[in-house]
């Protein structure tokens, strides 16, 4: 039972990465990549700064300015030097990972015996429990947050901007503005999850966020699915089938491990679980057509 | 209104595909003023739109609207006088929002978008007793997504929707190239109706030589970047349906 609860928690933890591709990709339509550069700086900045000895709500803002640094990079290179989002995602990412490296001053830092957001406050005597009472409390937080900002007026011009581009043009929104800002807001996210990680792993590394936007992808991917399957259309019952997109997909993960596959096939078999749930709403569609 | 001046516009300069789009146009719209403009594919209208608009910057020639000399301006910026319908009705709504918020986004066209929450049962009130007025029913589908609508009802409602916000200019570009003509008929009377209460300034390009004949106090042909022919009010009085025609023949 322990297994899957550490799946559960760890479904939390990704869960800003899942809200910041939901972010990036579905109300932006920009396919960006950086997330596995943002996700491993946000880490690399918790790391380092647990070990010396700085508090984690100091080390909370720094994560989420650091995420959007390297998020505002991406969307300045696409919007002002006209560079493909992909392109301009994977050269901001290539360059983290030195960025990174030189933050880590190494590729693995432990940090399990420091003082950390998860052992710093007791609520219940198991660990376990109490962790996933602080990562509730903090993923609850954060989805609310970005539920309010979707609803402002500022949230619907974000939205509208990876709709109809020419429409919030003529409605008077900097749509090259707006697009910085909606990379520098889902980098934050992702660098979050790094934090989130980083702290519940109890070390951080080099190579933690090698794939790990395909995370981010599978989990509103599914959201995305059942979205579509309900046909929902409330911003705040979105993000959170965004939430269970992230906790679905550790679980199944968790499962594959439980069912005895091998460890090594385990990023194939995400890949193919990622195929599976993207080709099943195509497969009933052209039945239906 | 719009006063522009000697204004050039060359696309791919010195390239083979090089298109002298605008080739030195110069045009004085008066406010209130309903100019429609025709002529064949490739003559410049469009252009011209895009260069009032502030989607393409001129390479010569000043463009003032409202005593403001808006030549530099992105076209964002010149949101604060000028609305616009585009030809696809796709492009001038957002697909995926629903229409209060299609609404909420135009009725603050010239204003900033802020950080608090502008949909208010008022404001749901408001947006319906507009959208009623098109006679359309869809006062009570205002939270489905704009997607879900016809090509007509977008267009009806983009037209609306630019008047939500203070309005001095409304650019229409072949606001009805897309649909069936009934729709057509509807839109292009909803616009002429705005237009009049709202006494805007209205810029029409239009490939229908029915609707030019029919709307309009100003009517203007254009070919290979220049205006070969310009009529004015008294003068468009005279104008029968068949000298229009002749313009093409």
């Amino acid at each position: 039972m322990d297994f899957y609860l550490t799946a559960l928690l760890q479904g939390l933890c990704y869960s800003a990465i899942a809200l910041g591709i939901y972010i990036s990709m579905k109300i932006f339509n920009i396919p960006d990549i950086t997330t596995d550069g943002s996700y491993t700086l946000g880490g690399a900045v918790t790391g380092i700064m647990l070990t010396h000895h700085q508090s984690t709500w100091v080390i909370l803002p720094v994560v989420i300015v650091a995420g959007a640094l390297a998020g505002a990079l991406t969307g300045l290179i696409h919007t002002k030097l006209k560079i493909n989002a992909l392109l301009a995602g994977i050269l901001v990412m290539t360059g983290l990972y030195s960025v990174n490296l030189i933050v880590l001053g190494r590729s693995n830092l432990p940090v399990s015996d420091l003082p950390s957001l998860f052992n710093g406050f007791h609520l219940i005597a198991d660990p376990n429990q109490n962790t996933l009472i602080i990562i509730s409390i903090f993923v609850i937080v954060i989805t609310f947050l970005i539920g309010y900002l979707l609803k402002t007026d500022f949230g619907i011009a974000m939205r509208a901007t990876g709709n109809s581009e020419s429409m919030i043009r003529a409605l008077g929104v900097n749509t090259d503005r707006m697009k910085i800002t909606g990379l520098a807001l889902a980098n934050a996210l992702t660098a979050l999850s790094g934090y989130l990680i980083v702290q519940f792993q109890g070390f951080a590394d080099i190579s933690m966020g090698i794939g790990i936007v395909i995370v981010g992808l599978g989990s509103v991917i599914i959201a995305e699915t059942l979205i579509n399957w309900f046909k929902i259309t409330s911003v705040w019952i979105s993000l959170v089938l965004v939430l269970a997109g992230a906790v679905i997909f550790q679980l199944v993960l968790a499962f594959t491990l439980a069912i005895g596959v091998d460890p090594n096939l385990l990023k194939l078999g995400t890949a193919a679980f990622v195929l599976l749930i993207v080709s099943l709403p195509r497969l009933s569609f052209n039945r239906a057509s | 209104m719009i006063a522009i001046n000697d204004i050039h516009k060359v696309f791919n300069k010195g390239k083979a595909n090089q298109v002298n789009a605008v080739n030195g146009i110069t045009l004085n719209i008066k406010s209130e003023e309903f100019l429609v403009i025709v002529g064949s594919n490739g003559s410049g209208k469009t252009t011209l739109l895009n260069l009032v608009a502030g989607s393409v910057i001129p390479d010569k020639g000043t463009i003032i609207i409202d005593d403001n000399d808006v030549t530099k301006l992105a076209d964002h910026h010149r949101s604060q006088w000028i609305a616009r319908v585009f030809q696809n009705p796709i492009s001038g709504t957002a697909s995926d929002l629903s229409i209060l918020d299609n609404f909420r986004l135009a009725a603050i066209r010239t204003k900033p978008k802020g950080l608090t929450i502008g949909i208010n049962d008022q404001f749901k009130q408001q947006v319906k007793e507009k959208i009623a007025t098109l006679g359309m029913g869809l006062e009570n589908k205002i939270e489905q997504s704009m997607g879900t609508l016809s090509g007509g009802q977008r267009q009806a409602l983009t037209l609306l929707m630019s008047v939500m916000d203070s309005c001095k200019v409304l650019l229409l570009d072949e606001p009805t190239a897309a649909l069936d003509p009934r729709s057509a008929e509807v839109v292009m009377r909803t616009a002429d109706k705005l237009i009049a209460d709202f006494k805007l300034t209205a810029i029409l390009i239009t490939h229908n030589l029915k609707d030019a004949y029919n709307y309009g106090t100003r009517i203007i042909q254009m070919s290979e970047g220049l205006i070969i022919n310009d009529l004015d009010s008294t003068k468009k009085a005279t104008l029968k349906q068949n000298d229009l025609f002749d313009w093409f023949g």
